[in-house]
Order: C-alpha cells, then sequence, then structure tokens
C-alpha cells in the first residue's frame, strides 16, 4: 500500500516542473516591476532583466512628493475609515440575519448578495453627478460611502455564517444570567465571532485599498485620491520622459501593506471565506 | 430559595399551535419538580417560560408570591442548567461561573469567594483557570451546575442536564444533582425525557403531554396510580401491557382469561361501558411454580408460548404473543410506541412482556404456564383513557388524590 501511494521522482519531477512554470508566470510581471522601480531613468529602456546600476531614486523620489505622499496618507484614511463602518454595521446585520426571524429577510440577503455582483462601472456616472451635486466630489466621505456600500455585503456573508455557528443556547445562558441583549451580544457573542470580524476586516481593507476606478473618477485632486489612482497621474520629470520608474516604485509601495496581510493571515482569509461551507 | 406557582400557563405561538395548555402547577420551597414526558410534549417550553426566555400568552407565573409574567430573566432571579451546557468557550472556568456576579456588579473579592466556595463543593478548584474546551463533559457538567449554585437564586431550572453523558456518569451525576439539591435546599425544576431520572430524583413528577399535564405526583404514587392510560405507558420500564377486556357478569374478559372484578370497580366500569383496556405491569406476572399457595388465588393462570427469554441475573424477561384483541384507544399508545422510551422495551402490541423470578425454569419455545396477579389490574376506559380502577379505589377509600391531579 505504501509503496503504491508514494509518490514517484518521476510523478514529483512533473509536479514540481509544472508549479515552476506556473510560479514563473505569477512572479515575473512583479519581479519586473520591482527592477524596474530600481533602475535610473535612463535604464529604464535597457534589455536587461535586473538593472546594472541600483538605485533608490525612484523611492525617495515618490516619498518626498506630496503628489504620492498625500494619496497614500488618503488610502490610509479612507480604507481604515470604511472598514471600521462597514464591519460594525456587517456585525448588527448578520447578527439579525442568523439569529432574527424579521420581514424583509430573504430581500436583505438577496439585495446584499445583488449589489455585491453588481458592475461598479455602471454606477460611475450617476455617483459623479450625485456626489457633484451634494458636494461630496473629491472629498474623503465622496468615496468612504460607496466604499461602505460595497464592502458590507461581502462582510454581512462572512460575519452571518460566523454567526451561525455560535450556539444560540450560549446567548439564553447570558440572557439567563442577567445579560441584557447588548451584554449578551458584546461580551458573548461578538467576542467569539472575533476571528470573523477580523477577517472580514481584511477582505474590506483590501478591497478599499485596491479599489481604482470609483478613486479615479470620484476625484480630482491629491485631497482625496487615493494612491493608486494617484498612480496614473504621476507625471515625468520633464513633458518628454515617461515616469516608468516612479510608477514602478509606488506601485512597489502600495503591494507591500497587501503582501504583510495576506502572508501573516492567509490561513485566516481561507477559513473565514469558506467557513459557511465547511465546519471547522 | 422560593416557591414557584404555574397558574393556566398557556403557550401560543404566533402561527396559532398550542406549545402548552393551561399548566397549573403548584411547586413548594425547596421541592425538586421533574418535568417528563416525549418529546414535543412541552416540558422545555414550560421551563424557558419560566426562566423568561419565552413569553407567556396566558396565565400567571408566580416566583415567591410575585407575579413575575413580564419580568426580564435578569429581574426573576433564576439560574439555569442546559442540555448542552452553554459554557462561555472564551472564558476560563472562574469567569463562566463568575459571569452572573459581575453583569450584577457585585464586588470582586465577594465574586472570588463565592466562586471559590462553589468550586471547592464541586471538586473544581484545579480548574478553575482553564478553558471549557480543555474539559471533559461531566467536568463541564459540573462547571454548569456551578454557575448557577454561585448565583445563589431563588429556582434552579435544569434542561436535559445529563442527556449530553455517557450512562456511567449519568448516575454519578444523578446522584451528585441531588446531593446538591438536598444539601442547598433549593427549589428546582428538572426537564427530562428519561424516566429514571424522573423516578429517581423527584419529590414529585409532573408528566405532559401533547402540552397537557397528565399527572403531578409522588414517583411512587405515578408507578402505582397512574390517571391515565398515557401516565401508565409511560411510567414503568419495560412499560405495562396493554390488551383490550369486555365486563361480562362479575368478570373481565380479557386475552388472558376471566378475571375477577371487585365490587367498586365493576360499579365505576358500568357507568363507562363494557369495552375497556387492561393494563398490567411486567411484574405482576410470575411461574406459578414460584407462587405460594395462599397468593394463588389472587390471580389467574394461562398458558402461553414463550418467545424470548432474556436474563438479567437478578431477573428474567419473558416475551410471548398473545392475540390481544383491537386495542381500539390508539392515539395515545401510539405515541407511547413512538417515544423513545418504549423502543427498547421490546414491546409491541401483539407482543407481552413479563419479568419473573430468576428461579423460574421456564426457557425459550416451552409453552408454558403463567400467572398474573388480577390484583394489580389497571382498567382503562377506552374512550377517555381514564384509570377506572384507581378512580374506583380513589371512591372506595373515600379520599381524593392529594396532590394529584387529572387533566383529561
Amino acid at each position: 500500500m505504501a509503496a503504491n501511494l508514494s509518490v514517484t521522482s518521476r510523478q514529483k519531477l512533473g509536479w514540481g516542473s509544472a508549479n515552476a512554470v506556473a510560479i514563473v508566470i505569477v512572479a515575473i510581471p512583479i519581479l519586473w516591476i520591482v527592477s524596474l522601480s530600481f533602475k535610473t531613468p535612463g535604464a529604464i529602456t535597457d534589455p536587461s532583466f535586473w538593472p546594472a546600476q541600483w538605485t533608490w531614486g525612484n523611492y525617495s523620489g515618490i516619498l518626498t512628493s506630496s503628489t504620492f505622499v498625500r494619496p497614500l496618507l488618503n488610502s490610509i484614511g479612507i480604507g481604515l475609515i470604511a472598514t471600521c463602518i462597514a464591519v460594525v454595521f456587517a456585525s448588527m446585520a448578520a447578527y439579525a440575519v442568523a439569529r432574527l426571524a424579521f420581514p424583509g429577510k430573504r430581500l436583505l440577503v438577496a439585495g446584499a448578495l445583488l449589489i455585491s455582483i453588481f458592475p461598479q462601472i455602471s454606477l460611475v456616472t450617476p455617483l459623479y453627478s450625485i456626489e457633484r451635486s451634494l458636494s461630496l466630489f473629491n472629498t474623503w466621505p465622496g468615496l468612504i460611502i460607496p466604499y461602505v456600500a460595497f464592502g458590507l455585503p461581502m462582510a454581512v456573508y462572512i460575519l452571518a455564517a460566523f454567526f451561525q455557528q455560535i450556539p444560540w443556547q450560549l446567548e439564553k445562558a447570558a440572557t439567563v444570567d442577567g445579560a441584557t441583549p447588548w451584554q449578551a451580544f458584546t461580551k458573548i457573542i461578538a467576542p467569539l465571532a472575533a476571528p470573523g470580524m477580523v477577517t472580514s476586516a481584511i477582505l474590506v481593507f483590501m478591497f478599499c485599498w485596491n479599489e481604482f476606478l470609483f478613486a479615479i473618477s470620484l476625484t480630482s485632486t491629491t485631497s482625496a485620491r487615493t494612491a493608486p489612482a494617484a498612480l496614473a497621474f504621476f507625471s515625468g520629470s520633464s513633458q518628454f520622459t515617461t515616469p516608468t520608474g516612479p510608477i514602478a516604485a509606488a506601485a512597489v509601495v502600495i503591494t507591500i501593506p497587501i503582501i504583510i496581510f495576506v502572508s501573516v493571515f492567509q490561513r485566516r482569509i481561507v477559513s473565514g471565506l469558506t467557513s459557511g461551507a465547511v465546519k471547522g | 430559595m422560593a416557591d414557584m406557582v404555574l397558574d393556566q400557563v398557556t403557550k401560543r405561538y404566533p402561527d396559532g399551535t398550542l406549545a402548552v395548555d393551561k399548566l397549573s402547577l403548584d411547586i413548594a420551597d425547596g421541592e425538586f419538580v421533574i418535568l417528563v414526558g416525549p418529546s414535543g410534549c412541552g416540558k422545555s417550553t414550560t421551563l424557558n417560560m419560566i426562566a423568561g426566555l419565552e413569553d407567556i400568552s396566558e396565565g400567571e407565573l408566580r416566583i415567591g408570591g410575585k407575579v413575575v409574567n413580564d419580568k426580564t430573566p435578569k429581574d426573576r432571579d433564576i439560574a439555569m442548567v442546559f442540555q448542552s451546557y452553554a459554557l462561555y468557550p472564551h472564558m476560563t472556568v472562574r469567569e463562566n461561573m463568575g459571569f452572573a456576579l459581575k453583569l450584577a456588579k457585585t464586588p470582586k473579592t465577594t465574586i472570588n469567594q463565592k466562586v471559590e466556595d462553589a468550586a471547592q463543593s464541586l471538586s473544581l478548584t484545579d480548574l478553575l483557570d482553564r478553558k471549557p474546551a480543555n474539559l471533559s463533559g461531566g467536568q463541564q457538567q459540573r462547571v454548569a451546575m456551578g454557575r448557577a449554585i454561585v448565583r445563589d437564586p431563588a429556582a434552579f431550572l435544569m434542561d436535559e442536564p445529563l442527556s449530553n453523558l455517557d450512562p456511567k456518569l449519568r448516575v454519578q451525576m444523578r446522584l451528585e444533582v441531588s446531593k446538591i439539591q438536598k444539601r442547598l435546599g433549593a427549589t428546582m425544576v428538572y426537564v427530562t425525557h428519561d424516566q429514571t431520572e424522573a423516578l429517581t430524583l423527584g419529590d414529585r413528577v409532573a408528566v405532559l403531554r401533547a402540552g397537557v399535564l397528565q399527572q403531578a405526583a409522588s414517583p411512587q404514587e405515578l408507578y402505582e396510580r397512574p390517571v391515565n392510560l398515557f401516565v401508565a405507558g409511560f411510567i414503568g420500564s419495560p412499560s405495562m401491557n396493554f390488551m383490550s377486556g369486555t365486563l361480562d357478569g362479575d368478570s373481565l374478559r380479557t386475552p388472558l382469561g376471566d378475571m375477577p372484578v371487585s365490587g367498586s370497580l365493576r360499579r365505576e366500569l358500568t357507568t363507562a361501558g363494557r369495552e375497556v383496556i387492561v393494563g398490567i405491569r411486567p411484574e405482576n406476572f410470575q411461574d406459578p411454580a414460584l407462587v405460594s399457595a395462599e397468593v394463588r388465588p389472587h390471580g389467574i393462570t394461562f398458558q402461553a408460548t414463550i418467545d424470548v427469554l432474556e436474563s438479567l441475573g437478578a431477573e428474567k424477561y419473558v416475551y410471548f404473543a398473545k392475540d390481544l384483541g383491537k386495542v381500539k384507544f390508539v392515539t395515545e399508545l401510539e405515541e407511547l410506541a413512538k417515544d423513545a422510551g418504549r423502543a427498547d422495551s421490546g414491546a409491541t402490541s401483539e407482543t407481552v412482556v413479563a419479568r419473573l423470578d430468576p428461579a423460574t425454569r421456564i426457557s425459550e419455545g416451552d409453552d408454558a404456564q403463567l400467572w398474573a396477579d388480577t390484583r394489580a389490574l389497571h382498567v382503562f376506559d377506552p374512550a377517555t383513557g381514564r384509570n377506572l380502577s384507581v378512580a374506583a379505589a380513589t371512591k372506595a377509600s373515600g379520599a381524593g388524590l392529594t396532590r394529584g391531579s387529572a387533566a383529561s
């Protein structure tokens, strides 16, 4: 039996090379960006993959220019605020979906699903007009509001799955122990659903961080523009030079938080996404 | 501690289902009352209503003389132990036990003192800083008990607290619960579907069926004088054998033979009609060879082919088939058969089970003589399920049932 189950060296070789090809395909564009970000402006068109001469110039350039630092701060601020709002409201909504029977529950769940698959491009033009007339255009709230709207459904779905796994008798026990419904939620249910809240917070934050369409359509200056959108507005040192190096450096900078998040919370994100399907 | 009065308590769900129908029960201070019945009989709903986890549709619930219908669970001063224990997984044993006191804003030193006292009495002291996930089932159960004890409540409610334990531990914890109740002198309402638990633990047992209280009496009273067919069939394991019977002059014709009928029972029977259901408990059968000459005239002897014999050491169960006649009052009997407690008795409507002395020489496949004690006969009215023999005896002795109450 053991001999049948063990992987032969040929199989190992086959799987290994297939994996290697996949990794190379995925990694080359990223490594290319990294390499570009370290090249001097004159060496951008240099055919060699790795820079002949490494420089931090692109990084120091973007990190001292307000066209990138301000959008980076916008990204962090807008992302955190939208995530907080979305997770707080989503946990309340998810609790209701998981625990309470109320009229319109199916409508709420269906509506949330509908919003999460809604083509965002179709909303850009109306949102633009609405935000212009409400003077929300090019402000933080102008981006936070649509981000919360699109982050909520995802968070509600993840959290509802978590709440459903918490035995209802715990809440009854808390009630008999003298807890008000709010105390039962904050002292018993919420701490137990904390992994779900962390998962949904990470996913919502990543969505906000990566979002480009609204960021570029609903802002006009660096006062509210987020980092991904700001990249598109980089200009070269002169009218005739393309800002390839700075763009590559900025792309690397905004990727770093995502890489850290994913590597730290990888297991949790996967378990959060599948928690409704498989009992853990 | 306090007394508790359920006065015509009714639970009606919005869709019209009646879960509990006009349940009246007086629970004295320090009394241990068991609510027992098959699943779906409304016993857990009743407990939830007492706890305040479900609204009372009609009727009144009084704890310590005060109406608490509209009080929140918090203000009822009641502790509850759940079937799943419902320990808070993110808290240590100490925090679990002190949670209610912490919510009540009790000073920290008092909480610690109370938790440690309770832990001492349940031998949980070494486990106080563990999380529930690191405890065995029995330990978790004790923590759940401890959480209730710490609060020193007016009454304890227990919702099948032992049903998740393995049989050996269950017997052990049953004794433990009984000891705790006696030590605290606590008013306790205990829900179970296990009749052994009900009969061994309770000062008084209330049998429920389909939301209606059938009988509330001491375990012995329930066993010896069940007021109706349902209680007779539900209490006792293996359960009572039922067969049809017809009154003919001075005797009762049954598939086992003609049985004499006492004067008071006959009077009761003439008002109820001639067709009856006859019930006889397994232990009221005996091997005639082992029945003494002076007892023998109090019963009848009949012939039966023994299908199965089970020897349990201290007793022998024999099963034999008899054409028992069409038992007319079927709904209660069907309901009893559906209940899990009946399934392991092996008795169906065509099979009679008898418990014999282990000294008997009867063996499987024998065409044996058996003796049935006709003094212990129960006779039921097929129309209402009422126990006519108990009614007759009550009338004859001129005394009403002291605490028992029949709803049907």
